[in-house]
């Protein structure tokens, strides 16, 4: 029976594609695993591969023509079929924005890792020993997709390696361990390479050509989540003045006696906490047609690491005292540090905290973390003048809170209430406990 | 420690078994005037007399159910088949009696059997005579299955099978009855379901029982020269299973290379290889391999039944190509 081929995501993030060239004439038929066409996705060119053997019956989408992924392109059947209603009913092809292109299912790539970002070239198809060499029978699996063992997939998530710029080297060019563990080893270089440009000039001339590093994994998810966060939620940002000596004082008193002291995120994140639940509105998410209003306060906290930031989310903020905060805060950081942190741990903060204060920044403005509609920027302390209610002069050790707000969830007026309130908090802690 | 042959092992677990408990006694063809078809019964007829070391007829069927029934009624039967070969007579007993009876008796009648013998090729014997068997065994719920590959093994497994209460059958080789291996001097058993560790490793988990294990450790020994440090687990006790053994070696490795000399069909072999791909599917670096008997009836000529038959050499080819270093 005639059947609509549709244009295929050839990468996770193609969301439309233009025919390159047809391989297979109409009336011609095809074997799977041929190359039926070439197709241009959004960085590479890709071939198209045959999943089944039939007969192309007809072109529906002609070289040149742009097709959004789930389009019909072509349909297929048995040598003589006619085509029928299935060829008249071409689309409005490319006319159609990306984000409709679902008519059925679509045939994205199974077991593709989202993150992974579009390789810079296109992937020379392995053609090392088949699999009927190896004396296997096993599917064909989409072009842009090499095969890979489970172990290389699981090692690729595990160390950030984008799978699809792995050379394989097993039979039919399947990934395994080695080619992640080798391509991983590209990774600290890239770093390194990041950390002699601001540090002391380490580079020898000879080395001084340009190079193009890989995405890792995490870079490419860093980059993905905080554009769509940047380019799709509208931010603006309040900015208010702190005196932080009351919470260092509470800080430091708390701290007198202890073996291990608790940090000041640790007290800004409970405060933080308490702000929201006096203004719940600020932890929620933006859904479409529908805001969600989290029942737990799941504060995440922005963490430098060699190979791209993270934030290790603590949860429940609301129930726990500043004690638990602060041991399950540097439980996690330990733990992003030494061997990374499970999506459990570190997915779906409703707020997040980033404080660069430890690096002199005295305010910045920083980008929503999504799920979240809200983060705040916090700067550091610095001793400065003010004028007391009496108008005498002095000096107070002062700390720049920037909250940025998702304007779809958070309107300006309640965005400056809550940052009043965090205000209010941090000069008189004692008031979280009212 | 002496050093004894695995035959020796047999009989000493036998020996002290029957000098333990006075229900134990052994009968089969020629376990008592001929001192046993391959000798592991020697001068047990003249130690403990007829009455516990009986002579059959040739005659499996019967000789099987009456160990069968004997169990029933409260000995403790060691029934030794010349080969598992002419045990196919007396499957009947084994499969519908021994292993059924504690099940469709609710839990009132129990079976404590041994059915033992040697299993597998051994050389020169033909297509009837050549046949690895633990495969048709291990299938059946109610049996358990042993096969040491080692003396220590075989006495310290023997002792626990007659101890007991439910039929196991003992799969010995008779190649391997003139091998020889440390066995502590001082009394000892081995709990079934146990695999043992034969060669730590790291790069891959070779998994083996009774002889092709012999065949596994000398591929582990070329493999080192090569730099490939193979782990080697003897899984002994095939029901039950250490499946637990598997999944951590394995787990570690990345890689299986199982080794069976049983038909690859709906084997032993086959069944490991199936588990450790479900169970240890995210930490497995290329399909688990399978080296197993040829998929024929074991030819007469002796160049074709040494091929037929797994090898050093075919389970080092295995294990380079689960590494991805085939040339």
């Amino acid at each position: 029976m005639a059947e609509r081929l549709l244009m295929m995501a050839l990468s996770p993030t193609m969301s439309e594609g233009t025919i390159v060239k047809w391989k297979v004439a109409e009336g011609s038929a095809f074997a799977a695993g041929s190359v039926l066409c070439e197709v241009e996705t959004d960085k590479a060119s890709m071939d198209y591969e045959a999943t089944k053997d039939a007969v192309l019956l007809k072109i529906l989408l002609p070289e040149g023509g742009k097709a959004s992924v789930g389009d019909p392109i072509a349909v297929i059947g048995k040598a003589g079929e006619d085509p029928g209603p299935l060829a008249a009913a071409a689309p409005g092809i490319a006319s159609r924005p990306p984000a409709a292109a679902a008519p059925g299912p679509v045939p994205v790539l199974p077991r593709a890792p989202s993150f992974a970002p579009e390789p810079s070239a296109p992937i020379a198809p392995p053609r090392v020993p088949t699999a009927a060499a190896e004396g296997m029978k096993r599917p064909s699996a989409p072009s842009s997709f090499p095969p890979s063992s489970p172990l290389a997939r699981a090692l690729a998530r595990e160390l950030g390696v984008d799978l699809r710029s792995a050379r394989g080297s097993g039979p039919g060019g399947r990934v395994v361990e080695r080619d992640v563990r080798a391509l991983a080893e590209l990774g600290p270089q890239a770093a390194r390479g990041a950390a002699a440009a601001t540090g002391p000039r380490a580079t020898a001339p000879d080395q001084a050509a340009d190079r193009r590093v890989p995405v890792t994994g995490k870079r490419a998810v860093i980059a993905r989540r905080l554009s769509e966060s940047f380019f799709v939620a509208p931010h603006y940002y309040l900015k208010r003045r702190v005196d932080a000596g009351p919470v260092m004082a509470l800080r430091a008193t708390a701290n007198a006696g202890r073996q291990k002291p608790i940090s000041l995120n640790a007290f800004l994140i409970k405060l933080s906490a308490e702000a929201i639940v006096r203004h719940p509105y600020v932890n929620s998410t933006w859904e479409g047609a529908t805001i969600l209003e989290r029942s737990s306060i799941d504060i995440g906290l922005a963490v430098d690491l060699p190979d791209g930031l993270i934030t290790p989310v603590v949860r429940d903020c609301a129930r726990k005292g500043v004690a638990a905060i602060d041991e399950e805060l540097s439980a996690l950081i330990a733990k992003a540090r030494e061997r990374g942190l499970a999506p459990s741990e570190y997915e779906g903060p409703g707020f997040t905290i980033s404080n660069l204060g430890s690096f002199g920044v005295e305010e910045f403005t920083a980008i929503i973390n999504p799920p979240g509609s809200a983060i705040l920027a916090l700067g550091a302390a610095v001793a400065e003048p003010f004028v007391r209610d009496d108008g005498t002069v002095g000096v107070r050790r002062a700390m720049a809170l920037t909250l940025g707000c998702d304007h779809r969830v958070i309107d300006g007026a309640a965005g400056a209430r809550f940052l009043a309130t965090l205000v209010s908090l941090i000069e008189e802690p004692g008031k979280a406990l009212l | 420690m002496a050093v004894i042959t695995y035959r020796e092992a047999l009989n000493r677990a036998l020996d002290e078994e029957m000098a333990r408990d006075a229900r134990v006694f052994l009968m089969g063809e020629e376990v008592g005037e001929y001192d046993g078809a391959y000798k592991v019964s020697k001068g047990l007829l003249s130690k403990y007399g007829a009455d516990r070391v009986r002579d059959t007829p040739i005659a499996e069927l019967g000789f099987t159910g009456a160990g069968v029934g004997a169990a029933i009624a409260g000995l403790r039967p060691v029934v030794e088949w010349m080969t598992h070969n002419f045990a196919l007579l007396a499957v009947d007993q084994v499969v519908n009696e021994a292993a059924k009876m504690r099940y469709m008796s609710g839990g009132q009648l129990s079976v404590p059997i041994v059915f033992r013998g040697p299993n597998g090729p051994a050389e020169y014997l033909g297509s009837q005579h050549s046949q690895a068997l633990a495969s048709l065994w291990t299938h059946v719920p109610g049996l358990k299955v042993l096969a040491p590959a080692t003396p220590a093994d075989a006495y310290g497994l023997l002792k626990s099978a007659i101890r007991d209460d439910d039929p196991v059958v003992f799969l010995e080789n008779e190649l391997m009855y003139a091998t020889k291996g440390e066995v502590a001097e001082q009394e000892f058993l081995i709990p079934m379901g146990k695999a043992s560790t034969a060669r730590p490793g790291k790069d891959v988990t070779i998994v083996s029982f009774s002889r092709p294990l012999l065949a596994a450790l000398e591929a582990a020994e070329s493999l080192a020269a090569k730099g490939i440090e193979a782990e080697v687990l003897d899984l002994r006790s095939l029901r039950p299973l250490d499946e637990d053994a598997l999944y951590e070696s394995v787990g570690r490795t990345g890689r299986c290379v199982v080794v069976d000399e049983s038909w690859p069909v709906a084997s032993v072999g086959s069944h490991v290889a199936y588990l450790v791909s479900r169970e240890c599917f995210d930490f497995l670096d290329a399909p688990v391999a399978l080296v197993s008997g040829e998929d024929i009836p074991m030819p007469y000529n002796h160049a074709l039944e040494l091929a037929a038959q797994p090898s050093a050499a075919k389970i080092e080819r295995a294990v380079l190509r689960a590494l991805y270093r085939e040339e």
